[in-house]
């Protein structure tokens, strides 16, 4: 089959995988090159990565992106887990509009979901906090949650932008999946429950592991969401190379890229790998 | 039946199951509640005192007053603010098209490759997650003036001084392709992969050359995977912050970095809120004409 493709078929597409990949290599290379201003090849180092361990603010940022990322992983896996059970296994009324409402975070740009947000927690704190006054001058305690910007604030958006990937993930795997097995489970005489975990569960898994990866990558990565809805003392690893690309041009922005890199390609091979893993079909 | 649950909470778990067996949309609804709550309040209601803020007057220091106004829709009729709206179509459309030149030739590669095809869809996928931030960098460290391509150009004695590449629309342009390519290989190998190859050979068996056969049968096949995929690239090159932030400057503006601008710089709420409102207004039609032509040819297809 792949020897009847005509020749300048192949040239394109390698074209097209070049550049695509090209750029990226080229960062890591350069991420060992033993120059300050990472013109030419002035032979191998490792020094731009020392430096990152010397400085703070990025060990900080990578540790409230893990944080942000475990949480908001969690919350919305579960979340999505959930959403696509109901869609695939039930019958209800207001599908339509659940549809289209799961569909409104992958159409929407990110700068759009950040500016929502921003103007939402702003104007929910507000009332909140003058809320809490009037509670107050009731003699009653402050029971209105404030939502000041920060760690809260990025997981409730991160949990936002990630339940519908995750809808989709697991709902294409639940599709794949034989429902008879679990009505066989039922005539051996397992409920409903037990069924769902003995059976559906164990099935699902590669499904929701692929999901909460995804999930967790896209988290993160983000960037414009975050920056939006964060505040004072709360930067995630996204937001400090950002200001480390629009000041300088220091090799050690390879560094932390090389770094990120790694963890996205290990991560996406993994969730690749688990989507791969076929369900038990009928034959 | 309950025997094997056994448990405290057997009893309980029979009465809910045969409460709810008899109400499939509440049992439906106890699992699809807390998630559609949090896209509700998160992201749906956001999204409503967005447009509710873009018809208010503006606070002096940020934020907004009470009132109704059209001031903030209007203002995009300045020329100033109208060249920004056109570029930002511009930039999106063009890079529609350059992703669906180079991306169709991939995807259909990959449909054909055999035992590669994992690998070629794998290296696909991974920058299509890659950061976005690392991405735009590595354009940057391309294209800047000490950069790896004029650094190269200049060893070679093909230029003196270094060619200014970033904070033009070339790099724009480049970085946004870059960027957003995958989404449209994504689509169209998945419509070409359901592609029937017996429907080829007939068409070679009655004579059809190879250019003939792409264009009337491959091509109008994979139609479906070409509008999803051109849609998937169009709607964040539309919102776009980061690539013509980093790789345009002030000279490349495009929506994206207007609404930001307003939000953090400018401090005019209601503006910002209403220029984000156009972008998602472009996107909602761009969506709705996908949806429309995907019902208007599905009864005709296959």
């Amino acid at each position: 089959m792949a020897g009847k493709l005509p020749k300048w078929l192949i040239a394109t597409a390698a074209a097209v995988y070049f550049f695509l990949h090209a750029p990226l290599m080229v960062l890591v290379l350069f991420s060992f090159n033993n120059s300050k201003f990472s013109a030419g090849w002035e032979g191998f180092t490792v020094q731009w990565y020392q430096r990152l361990l010397e400085r703070r603010d990025i060990l900080d940022s990578l540790w409230v992106s893990v944080e942000v990322g475990v949480v908001s992983t969690i919350v919305s896996t579960l979340l999505g887990t959930l959403l696509a059970l109901g869609l695939a296994r039930h019958r209800f009324s207001g599908r339509t509009f659940l549809e289209s409402l799961l569909y409104v975070p992958i159409v929407t740009p990110e700068i759009v979901c950040g500016i929502s947000l921003l103007i939402f927690f702003t104007a929910a704190s507000k009332w909140a906090g003058s809320g809490n006054e009037l509670l107050a001058s009731a003699g009653l305690p402050a029971l209105l949650p404030v939502l000041a910007p920060g760690l809260l604030t990025i997981i409730i958006a991160h949990v936002a932008f990630n339940i519908s990937f995750v809808v989709v993930v697991v709902r294409s795997r639940l599709e794949g999946m034989d429902r008879n097995l679990e009505e066989a489970a039922m005539i051996l005489g397992a409920d409903e429950f037990t069924a769902f975990w003995k059976v559906t569960v164990p099935q699902l898994w590669p499904g929701i592991l692929s999901g909460a990866l995804l999930a967790f990558t896209m988290s993160f990565d983000d960037f414009v969401i975050t920056s939006l809805v964060t505040g004072p003392g709360s930067s995630t690893l996204p937001i400090v190379v950002y200001t480390m690309v629009r000041k300088n041009v220091e090799p050690s922005i390879n560094a932390i890229s090389t770094i990120i890199l790694v963890v996205t390609a290990v991560l996406i091979y993994a969730s690749d790998r688990l989507s791969q893993d076929k369900p038990l079909t009928p034959t | 039946m309950s025997g094997g649950g056994g448990s405290g909470g057997g009893g309980l778990r029979l009465a809910w199951l045969r409460w709810s067996a008899r109400r499939p949309g509440v049992r439906a609804w106890s699992l699809m509640a807390p998630g559609t709550g949090w896209l509700l309040v998160f992201f749906l209601i956001p999204l409503g005192f967005m447009l509710a803020y873009s018809f208010m007057k503006k606070g002096v220091y940020g934020g907004v007053e009470p009132g109704f106004t059209l001031e903030h829709y209007l203002r995009f009729f300045d020329p100033l603010y109208l060249t920004i709206l056109l570029r930002t179509v511009v930039y999106a459309l063009g890079c529609t098209f350059f992703s669906l030149v180079m991306g169709y030739p991939v995807a259909y590669v990959i449909s054909r490759s055999g035992a590669w095809k994992n690998l070629l869809m794998f290296l696909v996928i991974l920058p299509f997650w890659t950061s976005f931030l690392v991405r735009t960098f590595a354009m940057i460290f391309l294209m800047r003036d000490t950069g790896l391509i004029n650094t190269a150009l200049i060893a070679m004695h093909l230029v003196q001084e270094p060619i200014e590449m970033l904070n033009t629309p070339f790099a724009v342009m480049t970085g946004l392709v870059y960027g957003f390519l995958p989404f449209m290989i994504l689509p169209i190998y998945s419509s070409l992969e359901k592609l029937d190859p017996s429907l080829l050979e007939a068409a070679e068996v009655l004579g059809a050359r190879p250019f003939a056969r792409f264009t009337k049968v491959v091509l109008p096949l994979s139609m479906p995977g070409v509008v999803a995929g051109s849609l998937l690239v169009f709607i964040p090159a539309l919102g776009s912050f980061l690539t013509s932030d980093l790789l345009g400057g002030a000279k490349e503006m495009m929506v994206g970095n207007l609404v930001q601008n307003q939000f953090i710089a400018a401090r005019n709420w209601p503006f910002g809120s209403a220029a984000s409102f156009v972008v998602m207004g472009v996107v909602l039609l761009a969506v709705f004409g996908f949806l429309k032509s995907r019902d208007d040819s599905a009864p005709g297809g296959l």
